[in-house]
């Protein structure tokens, strides 16, 4: 029985293109009813061809607002999370001190904790505090919950880096500045970036917290989560499917920049 | 995670001469972790110590809340709201299940057999995240949709008479079962179970497999008594990673389920956005938070593994 054969050496490989398949249908759909011309108010069953959507991709009020109150608030985040956690990060794996365990914790337990718990505790302080919801305190929140992961990124980053390049750069008479500029950082600098990438993933999409915290400023999950109740737009179908294949596109580029690079040091 | 358990830094023998001067102050480390420190103590720990203040406190909205020591919220909101947090442990518990049953298959796949599709495989388990989360869960919408073709293949092939009977779905129908919660959460948490699995499986020498091959163990045995036990530290911290996001949400629960399938979750977001009953709410939070900090802690002391992720 060669084709019984055949299944039982490739069941693995079965299952897993059909664990890809569950992650990838939902995508699928997403992009096939970007194309849609909906009868209601919501877009949940294929009537017919259009490009209506595509066309006007900002038709609906408040979604592009939204979009771009969130490409704010990613901005500022991943600036903010990737300061803050790279320090941290240098801090952790180039110095001995106290309370090193403690913050360790710190670090630890927000990747820990249910979102739910950490917005709404965060509402809390905010209510006691008499802050006003909105815009800062989206930031606030999401700067705190980007931070252990931009750490973990770069921690792992500045670990595996040989010190005998900073000593080799000391010997040539760098100054400690200019060793961290032009050795330091390069070396670190991928481990950054993933923090960075992460972070702005992370913010950009981030949904539990932000719905806590936000009062009336309109984030773009906000947004989506709305027109849940009242009625899904085609538009955000089309926003789902641009940000899907511009991503696709910026790491299938990387990557053929890395491959070329690393053709010319060959 | 290895965060909680890593050994001292890997300090470089002090240089006769000159001294580094990166090393020069002993207060650098300090200053270094401040503004970061100071923002998770003040935005996430300090948060936590209002949140259990706000929990034993009485009052109203308009006469304001004063802390009272009110104990008796804790036992009021766990005796109305204990089926939601049996709910949420059973869901996500059945969701890190087939999250490990459907993500090591792939992460196999990727770590052992793809050859050169490794990277694209990679590409296309990452990508669905730059898609806004709460639009692919409406897509499940559409695939769950009564009368659709999913639904139908599946009334056809009387798999639903048994999901029925098993409680996970009502009638003919998948959306607002526990059954379309239960898929939302797998669905979604699967990547965080697929990335430890595979970077953990990655690290193991392929001659291992060859030398279990040469001492003539089966694939299976070989999977059973090589391969599986030194991924374990993926398996850890990938049903941690998908377990512990899974019983906190509420997103699954609203938009795939109904009223019958409400997770605690959506009970805290109801109290604290719309009720505005303030104490509740942060009670159930506070349960929340302490029973999933007790699972964790004694989950990983069983497992045994320190060194996550």
């Amino acid at each position: 029985m060669p084709f019984v054969n055949w299944l039982k050496r490739n069941l693995v490989v079965i299952a897993g293109l059909l664990t890809l398949a569950y992650l990838l249908l939902p995508n699928i759909i997403v992009t096939v009813f970007s194309f849609n011309k909906p009868k209601g108010r919501f877009n949940y069953e294929w009537q017919q061809f259009s490009l209506d959507a595509w066309k006007d991709p900002c038709g609906v009020s408040d979604l592009c607002g939204s979009l771009s109150v969130s490409l704010q608030i990613a901005f500022w985040a991943t600036l903010g999370a990737t300061l803050l956690g790279t320090l941290i990060a240098f801090a952790l794996v180039r110095y001995r001190f106290r309370a090193r365990g403690a913050v360790n914790s710190l670090i630890f337990l927000p990747m820990a904790m249910p979102e739910v718990v950490m917005a709404a505790s965060l509402l809390t302080l905010f209510l006691n505090m008499g802050a006003q919801l909105g815009f800062w305190t989206i930031l606030i929140a999401h700067i705190m919950f980007c931070l252990s992961f931009v750490v973990t990124a770069v921690k792992a980053r500045v670990m595996s880096m040989d010190p005998k390049l900073e000593e080799a750069a000391r010997d040539l008479y760098a100054g400690p500045f200019q060793t961290f500029v032009r050795v330091t950082l390069p070396i670190a600098a991928p481990g950054i970036a993933a923090g960075a990438l992460l972070a702005f993933a992370l913010s950009f999409d981030d949904f539990i917290i932000t719905n806590f915290n936000a009062g009336s400023t309109l984030t773009f999950p906000m947004f989506v989560w709305g027109s849940a109740q009242r009625g899904t737009p085609v538009q955000i179908n089309v926003i789902g499917t641009a940000m899907f294949v511009v991503a696709v596109l910026f790491v299938l580029a990387s990557m053929a920049v890395g491959h070329r690079r690393n053709r010319q040091k060959a | 995670m290895s965060t909680l358990t890593e050994a001292p830094p890997p300090l470089a023998p002090e240089a006769p001469g000159p001294k580094p001067p990166k090393r020069r102050g002993r207060w650098t480390p300090y200053w270094l972790l401040l503004p970061g420190i100071l923002w998770l103590l003040v935005f996430f720990a300090l948060p936590m110590v209002y949140q259990a203040s706000t929990s034993v406190q009485t009052g109203s909205l308009e006469e304001g809340y004063k802390v009272t020591w009110h104990f008796a919220t804790y036992w009021d909101a766990l005796s109305a709201y204990w089926p939601q947090f049996v709910r949420s442990v059973l869901y996500a518990g059945t969701a890190t299940i087939l999250c490990l049953l459907l993500g090591y298959p792939l992460a196999y796949l990727i770590a052992f057999r793809a050859g050169r599709w490794r990277n694209l495989i990679m590409i296309l388990v990452i990508a669905p995240f730059f898609t806004s989360f709460l639009i692919r869960t409406l897509a499940w919408k559409t695939i769950l949709a009564d009368g659709g073709p999913l639904v139908g293949a599946l009334n056809t092939l009387h798999v639903l008479d048994v999901t029925s009977w098993l409680g996970l779905t009502a009638g003919d129908r998948v959306l607002a079962t526990p059954l379309a919660v239960i898929c939302g959460l797998t669905y979604n948490f699967l990547p965080f179970m697929i990335l430890p699995l595979y970077t953990s499986l990655e690290r193991i020498d392929g001659r291992l497999h060859e030398a279990a091959g040469d001492l003539y163990a089966r694939p299976w045995t070989t999977f059973r008594k090589v391969t599986f036990p030194l991924s374990m530290p993926g398996v850890v911290s990938g049903t941690l990673l998908t377990f512990i996001p899974a019983a906190g949400d509420y997103v699954n629960a609203d938009l795939l389920g109904s009223t019958d399938t409400r997770m605690v979750g959506n009970v805290i977001q109801t109290q604290f956005l719309r009720v505005l009953d303030y104490p509740t709410a942060a009670a159930l939070s506070f349960i929340l938070m302490a029973a999933i900090l007790l699972m964790v802690t004694l989950y990983i002391r069983r497992s045994g593994t320190e060194d996550l992720v």
